[in-house]
């Protein structure tokens, strides 16, 4: 990749609470917030820091599947309604499945290239508590082709990655996967218990190891090769973050310190008509790991943490493999033996991750960078692991469908 | 004919009755999932809801709706496999909203007896009145060519009473489903001398299609599991009007109530359940087992008392719960019924003064909720009574005579045949009362 014409950062990021089972706010009969409050709350959430909406040239949106979850579309026109000093501003919003967030941070990183803005607000949100589960996954499953969608499984996406999971365990042997899937379902939770947006901050289990061992598989009731704790939560989140140019923190009067700043990104498409060619291999994130680390002009060694996209835990297991921390089928050892802990080689998913934190689908982009941005800034409250001054790099790695729109960016401590 | 070919032409009397209901929504179910299969697929099933009443027929339709949609929403894995060849059927609300219709294209909401004339199988479930099943029955059976089977979903009158009566010989037997039958696992299977083999054949594989769990009773009024109630009720009450000579009659049914529900760690109070049951279906239960029974009366004058006052308990179309005994908010008691004064008294005037009278629990983590699930629930109950023996409190002592005299009507079900053995006993009060342990045991002795 070229050498970025300017600097990019991002600062002011916020996130509402991860909404969804697991919360003690939550109560499936009960009416709860609608988008509009998500959106509001973490827009406002970082217009707080950065001197308010005057301070803002644009806004952008990512967002999955607000038109069936919630009826609506044209979310662009939302963002005026955060503040009303953002009317009339120009505003865009992002689609990519499950990595629509980070096609949001996308669209105003190039906005700042472009030197058409100097700040955007950048919001992230998906409300998916509106149906049930059940007819959830009917919406989930437009994030693969639809052609498939007849013969896929009811819990398609699941499905999906019951699929990969299954096609692991043949190769490498069940038990020794599932090893590695407790440890990134241990971790998720005890991290998410640091962090009090996550849905699973209140979990009081106090062995999750035995709970995951008794929860086994069951392909009637679900699917075939992975339990509900092998799954992300259903969630209703918003994040938000600032991204600026280096005027741009001149003018909402943020320091270089406390903002992080953008060293380089890959964003790679996969043809959605075809099926992966190896169910072992996430190939394009392992591209856009690749290609994002070498435009930042560092290795995946000097990363002190990376939010992954473990919307399953065998995606977390995957991860590992396609960033080069482990050769193939090494990827359950490696998690296993504490590597990915929060005191491990490569601290991943510090607030519990997809599995832990939530994943608001649209939305979770943006909270990724938000986590990142706050463990680089020491901002991470109780969840804040060490960030070694050598290695003062992070990275998130934003998935939408199987491994389809994937976009990996490249952090530094500004 | 084979156990499908049966199930082509089956009738519910009473469909709109709280028994009725879940009996035709469980066996909907059954014959959808039949009609389904692709060697059934140009047959047609047809399954009447018979009831006398309109405006509970339309109650009913609703009630389907609602719970077939749940049943389909659980198992949508396994309906996306049987309509993997309908094209047009591509989301899993397509496919739920398919399988919904299938089920209630499979009902026939009727009022005249007449539809019932084509039927294979007829389950009865209409009210616990002799006479009218005898009625009925024979009526069916004298117009309906087919040679029918009987399903009586009686829970009181002997089996061999309304196949005498009715002309039925050897086409009936009981299968009492317990309240409501789409929860409860528990069914009593009752045969009568002259019960065919085939039918029974037929009765265990249509109880194991619908996950049930079936104990053998013998045709005794009452069978088991209203053998035991109607005496455990009585007990309670007895007991109530000996307190009630030292003290306020809500007073008393509050502590025996208690005492029935947190003392012997049962799912709810013995004035809660039989206000669950209906007052009056207890006393009607209490006058169809008696004449059967010649070593006791099982009679109640405060249940006669309570119904000529119009107390009745059971439960709206709603499913929520009817003031008897207790008045009822949300569910959960919140006043006792004053038969002199005909009004309710708040329990919050007197629950402090009669827990204090009735003294502490053995344990207070001890309750039927928090141990039903648990694995080792023998062990802390074991404790438990063990502790309350040794308690010389009001409570202690009146819940140690309770689950005594518990035990004596569950081994005395035995001793009188009703049923085979303890353990068939044990079994009624556990599926089918939800019972966190059997009335036969050794905690009390």
């Amino acid at each position: 990749m070229k050498k970025l014409r300017k600097k990019v950062y991002m600062t002011a990021g916020y996130n509402t609470i991860s909404l969804g089972t697991g919360r003690r706010e939550f109560h499936p009969k009960k009416p709860r917030p609608g988008i509009e409050h998500y959106i509001k709350e973490a827009g406002q959430g970082t217009l707080k820091q950065i001197g308010g909406a005057k301070n803002v040239d644009e806004g952008a949106i990512g967002n999955f599947m607000a038109p069936r979850f919630n009826r609506q579309g044209n979310l662009p026109g939302f963002i005026p309604m955060i503040d009303e000093e953002l009317q009339w501003k120009p505003c865009t919003s992002t689609e990519g499945a499950c990595g629509s967030g980070a096609l949001a941070l996308m669209s105003g990183i190039k906005s700042v290239l472009a030197e058409t803005a100097d700040v955007i607000l950048t919001v992230g949100v998906e409300v998916q508590n509106t149906m049930k589960a059940i007819y959830g996954a009917d919406v989930l499953a437009g994030a693969g082709w639809y052609q498939k969608r007849k013969n896929g499984h009811a819990y398609f996406f699941p499905g999906q990655f019951s699929d990969r999971a299954g096609a692991y365990y043949e190769k490498y042997g069940m038990e020794y996967t599932r090893k590695g899937f407790r440890r990134w379902f241990r971790n998720a939770i005890e991290n998410a218990r640091l962090c009090p947006t996550a849905q699973e901050y209140e979990n009081k289990v106090k062995d999750l190891d035995a709970l995951y061992d008794k929860m086994k598989p069951n392909g009637k009731a679900f699917v075939d090769n992975l339990s509900v704790l092998d799954c992300s939560k259903v969630s209703d989140a918003a994040s938000a973050i600032a991204i600026v140019s280096e005027e741009g923190l001149k003018r909402i009067g943020i320091p270089k310190e406390e903002a992080v700043e953008i060293l380089g990104w890959a964003q790679v498409e996969r043809n959605i008509t075809n099926d992966p060619s190896d169910l072992t291999e996430l190939t394009t994130i392992k591209k856009a790991a690749k290609e994002a680390i070498e435009s930042a002009n560092i290795t995946i060694h000097d990363l002190a943490t990376i939010e992954t996209h473990d919307c399953f835990s065998i995606a977390g297991i995957l991860a590992t493999e396609a960033f080069g921390f482990a050769e193939p089928g090494k990827g359950a050892q490696f998690v296993a033996d504490g590597n990915t802990d929060r005191d491990g080689i490569i601290p991943m998913n510090t607030t519990g991750g997809l599995i832990g934190w939530g994943h608001p689908t649209g939305g979770t982009g943006v909270h990724q960078a938000v986590t990142i941005w706050e463990q680089l800034t020491g901002k991470a409250g109780k969840a804040q692991i060490e960030i070694p001054e050598d290695r003062p790099y992070g990275m998130t790695v934003n998935m939408g469908g199987d491994d389809v729109t994937v976009v990996a960016i490249i952090y530094k401590r500004g | 004919m084979n156990y499908e070919e049966r199930l082509q032409n089956v009738t519910v009397l009473g469909a709109a009755g709280k028994m009725g209901s879940g009996i035709l929504l469980l066996t909907a179910v059954e014959m959808a999932d039949i009609s389904l299969k692709p060697e059934n697929q140009t047959k047609t099933y047809v399954l009447n809801a018979m009831d006398v009443s309109h405006e509970g027929l339309a109650g009913l339709l609703k009630y389907l709706k609602v719970q077939v949609l749940k049943i389909a929403e659980k198992k949508t894995v396994l309906l996306r496999k049987i309509y993997a060849d309908r094209t047009d059927l591509i989301e899993n609300k397509d496919i739920i909203d398919q399988y919904v219709f299938d089920v209630i294209n499979i009902i026939r909401p009727v009022t005249k007896l007449e539809a019932t004339y084509d039927s294979n199988l007829i389950f009865e479930a209409v009210s616990e009145n002799k006479d009218l099943k005898v009625k009925l029955l024979s009526q069916i059976d004298s117009n309906n060519p087919n040679n029918p089977w009987y399903f009586t979903n009686t829970s009181s009158v002997p089996i061999n009473v309304v196949e005498k009566e009715a002309g039925l010989e050897g086409r009936i037997l009981g299968f009492h489903f317990y309240n409501p039958p789409a929860i409860q696992k528990l069914v009593e299977l009752i045969v009568t001398d002259k019960t065919k083999k085939e039918v029974v054949e037929f009765a265990k594989t249509y109880a194991k299609n619908l996950r049930k769990i079936i104990v053998p009773s013998n045709d005794f009024a009452g069978f088991i599991g209203n053998g035991h109630f109607m005496r455990d009720s009585l007990h309670a009450i007895t007991e109530t009007e000996a307190l009630a000579k030292d003290m306020p009659f809500v007073e008393a049914v509050y502590m025996v109530n208690k005492v029935a529900q947190e003392y012997l760690v049962r799912p709810m109070g013995i004035f809660q359940l039989i206000d669950y049951v209906g007052i009056d279906v207890v006393q009607f239960i209490m006058k169809v087992m008696n004449p059967f029974v010649t070593d006791e009366e099982l009679h109640s004058s405060l249940l006669d008392k309570m119904i000529e006052l119009g107390v009745k308990g059971g439960q709206k179309s709603d499913g929520s719960q009817k003031d008897g005994f207790m008045k009822y908010e949300k569910g959960q008691p919140v006043a006792i019924f004053d038969p002199d004064e005909k009004e309710y008294i708040p329990i919050s005037e007197f629950k402090d003064k009669c827990d204090k009278k009735l003294g502490p629990l053995p344990d207070s983590k001890i309750s039927w909720k928090s141990i039903i699930r648990r694995p080792d629930k023998e062990v802390l109950l074991k404790d438990f009574f063990k502790t309350m023996k040794t308690m010389q409190t009001f409570g202690a002592e009146l819940a140690v005579k309770y689950g005594k005299r518990s035990n004596e009507i569950g081994k005395k079900l035995v001793a009188d045949n009703v049923a085979n053995n303890e353990n068939d006993v044990n079994t009624v009060m556990l599926t089918g009362f939800f019972h966190a342990y059997g009335p036969v045991n050794t905690f009390f002795d």
